[in-house]
């Protein structure tokens, strides 16, 4: 992306196409011209000349100063944008993104339309791209800045190109230039031991020349551009000690919730890895269900977990990742001292769900059915905090209002307590569809005194097989007092199955 | 804010000598404040309905009698979250918490968390997990039969948490017998014959309790036939938590004494 800083600051400050700007920058001795706008590029000025220079060409110049951090993180967002194409990106210099486009091609429908693709996608965002593809990451580098050429391998791509494209320091290739060695194809002509003696080793055009043709590899190291929060802790022998992993642990906690604090992050699941001498990796995990840095809390959730980790001969490392963060600010506590209650609650359910495993620890959530086991379901609470910051986005597990349009509720009651698995008893009732008389659960007789029903809930057809049975609830009490909520499965007549079955679903309190 | 309990004829102090608790006792001699059918408070609790936080022990008559539900969520805070501690066994007999029925339409519980534990070892762990959190409104936990784990230094463990935070610990025993425990109040709670239903006379009215005290510290033990008040009289315009008399709705005591000796 050549013209990266003057294409963004023409977009944010909306100045007219013809107005004569260059973005400057301090250089050691005044003003340097850092990007120019193409009417001043017309007018004389060019990038890198002094800003001086530049005026007495062109009186008319304005002079903007660069705003060379913003530049950086323009780069480093469209580098995240630019994963759409490959998942291998990496932020190339100042001005450039560098893909891993191996296996990628053919998904876009070969190089030279992925090209395309690229290019595209920059002219709508405003930004002109200069897209090459080439085998190795040096040819790349050189296409993309000095070539017209879009794709090309091996030598005779890139002999034409100047031996700027090498991608080595400016005295080393004013040096190359002196020599008469203008182009790559010369410099390949040159034997390569004259080459090796004559440059240090750091920056000598022979590495550079080999890495562009692919005989020294150069790896893309597409190190994640926004990496988790991650403490790191090695140590100088492996320690089998089956405490090593808490004292670790005491050590990596400040150090991770530091780098939280410096990035604004509070963890919402935490990830402990013992590294084994035999290759082999013990972890541990936690979760929170409020984003939190709280090195206290931290450590207390995952000071039970490190007794489950195998030393076996030894652990020879630690890290401590947070794997899924939040943006958390710095919140003020209230005046009367100690934390929200809100919070309190969340910090209480981390920790039951660390030692009782995060499916046992639940909140009920409503689903829009009139079935009862399907109305009523649960949730993991560390999955989500409490009700006052969490906000539901799908609107089917919101809670069933169960309410006809009156106002009256149409559930009239619910029993407190609901079996798993409804249980089937066998009742005396008067048939095809009366009241039930007595019924036996559990090898019990049960006497009905009073009952009320039925409550009608038909299958949900759109849900279930066809073969689905409707159901009619019943409140029963019997002659104790004790009140059930039973249903008749089915009708007499339905085709739906034989006779009618009666289950018991819940007790009422 | 709780719910109010009134006395049902034919409860009170007219039934308690005769209760299967220690009749010797002064407690059972006293007389019960409060008339039949008026608004009646708790032994142990203030005019709010709600005592001063402690952990309370709770005998259900029959792992399949599911009244003591309806007795005890009428004592909890309903505006704070309530953590409901469930053994896995007392999942499988008495069934697990239905959150659609703990409420009268109108008076949800705000928060609910609800937590499966495999024995009564993590669930008293989880129980004092929870009353060490002050912004929990009750803890109850659920435990089946009469496991080794639940001894009374366990119960005292308990007790204690309970009121040094300040959160109600209700602990339920479902199919157990009442052993050494060192919970403050012990009740034995067993479902009575309903109301009448103000419509249908066939249908089961309010939910009725026979809820006996059998021993309590700072209250006196007795045996009580209560129900709610009803929700109608909670609404009015009386100050949340206030307690007022209700009449004990109904005309039943005729009917009701035939089918006891019938």
């Amino acid at each position: 992306m050549p013209h990266l800083a003057i294409e963004r600051w023409a977009k944010i400050s909306g100045a007219p196409a013809d107005a004569r700007v260059a973005l400057v920058e301090e250089g050691p001795h005044g003003q340097l011209v850092g990007a120019v706008t193409a009417a001043a590029q017309a007018a004389g000025a060019r990038p890198g000349i002094r800003l001086t220079d530049a005026r007495a060409l062109d009186p008319g110049l304005i002079a903007v100063p660069a705003d060379g951090a913003g530049d950086r993180a323009l780069v480093e967002r469209l580098a995240r944008w630019a994963s759409r194409w490959s998942p291998l990106v990496e932020v190339d210099g100042a001005d450039g993104i560098r893909l891993d486009a191996s296996g990628v091609a053919h998904l876009f429908g070969g190089e030279a339309a992925l090209v395309a693709d690229i290019e595209a996608r920059f002219a709508v965002l405003g930004l002109t791209a200069q897209v090459a593809v080439a085998a190795t990451a040096g040819a790349a580098w050189g296409l993309a800045r000095f070539a017209r050429r879009q794709t090309g391998d091996g030598l005779e791509a890139v002999a034409p190109l100047p031996v700027a494209a090498l991608r080595l320091p400016a005295a080393v290739i004013r040096t190359l230039e002196r020599l008469g060695l203008k182009t790559i194809g010369a410099l390949v002509g040159v034997p390569r031991r004259s080459l090796a003696r004559r440059f240090r080793e750091a920056d000598n055009p022979l590495d550079a020349l080999d890495r562009m043709l692919g005989r020294l590899p150069e790896p893309l190291t597409a190190a994640p551009i926004d990496p988790p929060p991650r403490a790191l802790l090695r140590l100088a022998e492996p320690v089998a000690d089956p405490s090593a992993a808490r004292q670790a642990l005491a050590l990596l906690v400040p150090d991770l919730t530091r780098q939280l604090e410096a990035r604004r992050l509070g963890a919402r699941r935490l990830v402990l890895a013992g590294y084994r001498v035999d290759g082999e990796v013990q972890v541990a995990a936690a979760a929170c269900a409020i984003a939190t840095r709280e090195p206290k809390h931290l450590l207390r959730l995952l000071a039970d977990k490190t007794d489950t980790l195998d030393p076996g001969f030894g652990f020879d490392a630690f890290t401590l990742e947070a794997c899924l963060v939040e943006p958390l600010d710095p919140a003020q506590d209230g005046l009367v001292g100690g934390p929200p209650p809100a919070l309190e609650v969340a910090r209480l359910v981390d920790r039951l769900s660390v030692k009782l495993g995060a499916d046992k620890v639940r909140r009920p959530v409503g689903h829009a059915s009139h079935v009862p086991e399907r109305a009523s379901g649960w949730r993991a609470a560390v999955e989500q905090g409490p009700s006052l910051r969490a906000k539901r986005s799908n609107p089917a597990i919101a809670p069933l209002d169960c309410r006809a349009p009156s106002g009256l509720a149409m559930t009239a009651s619910r029993p407190q307590r609901l079996l798993d698995n409804p249980e089937a008893i066998a009742v005396i009732y008067a048939t095809p569809e009366g009241l039930p008389r007595r019924f036996v659960w559990r090898r019990l007789v049960h006497d009905v005194v009073r009952a009320e029903g039925p409550e009608r809930i038909a299958p949900e057809w759109w849900r279930e097989r066809g073969t689905a049975r409707l159901r009619d609830y019943y409140r029963v009490e019997d002659r104790e007092g004790r009140r059930f909520w039973i249903y008749r499965e089915g009708l007499f007549g339905d085709g739906r199955g034989g006779d009618p079955v009666w289950y018991l679903h819940g007790l009422f309190g | 804010m709780a719910q109010g309990l009134s006395l049902v004829p034919g409860g009170g102090m007219a039934r308690g000598p005769e209760g299967a608790g220690d009749p010797g006792r002064a407690g059972f001699e006293q007389p019960v404040a409060g008339a039949i059918g008026e608004r009646w408070c708790l032994p142990g609790t203030d005019e709010s309905g709600m005592g001063s936080p402690t952990l309370a022990e709770l005998f259900a008559a029959s792992p399949r009698d599911g009244g003591w539900a309806g007795f005890l969520l009428g004592q909890v805070d309903a505006t704070r979250p309530l953590l409901w501690v469930q053994e896995r066994m007392a999942i499988l007999e008495g069934g697990r918490v239905h959150p659609p029925g703990l409420g009268t339409p109108g008076l949800g519980f705000t928060d609910l968390i609800h937590v499966e534990v495999r024995d009564a070892r993590a669930a008293l762990w989880a129980m004092e997990e929870g009353l060490r959190c002050a912004a929990i409104g009750a803890v109850i936990g659920e435990i089946w039969g009469n496991p080794a784990a639940l001894d009374f230094t366990a119960t005292r463990r308990l007790a204690v948490a309970a009121e040094r935070h300040g959160v109600a610990a209700w602990l339920v025993r479902l199919g157990g017998s009442a052993n050494l425990s060192g919970a403050r109040r012990r009740w034995r709670v067993a479902s009575g014959p309903s109301l009448a239903h103000p419509l249908n006379p066939r249908a089961p009215g309010a939910a009725v309790w026979e809820a006996e005290l059998f021993r309590a510290r700072g209250a006196a033990p007795g045996k009580w036939v209560i129900t709610h008040e009803p929700l109608s009289h909670q609404q009015g315009g009386l100050a949340a938590g206030g307690f007022h008399l209700v009449a004990a709705p109904g005309d039943r005591t005729l009917g009701q004494d035939q089918r006891r000796s019938g």
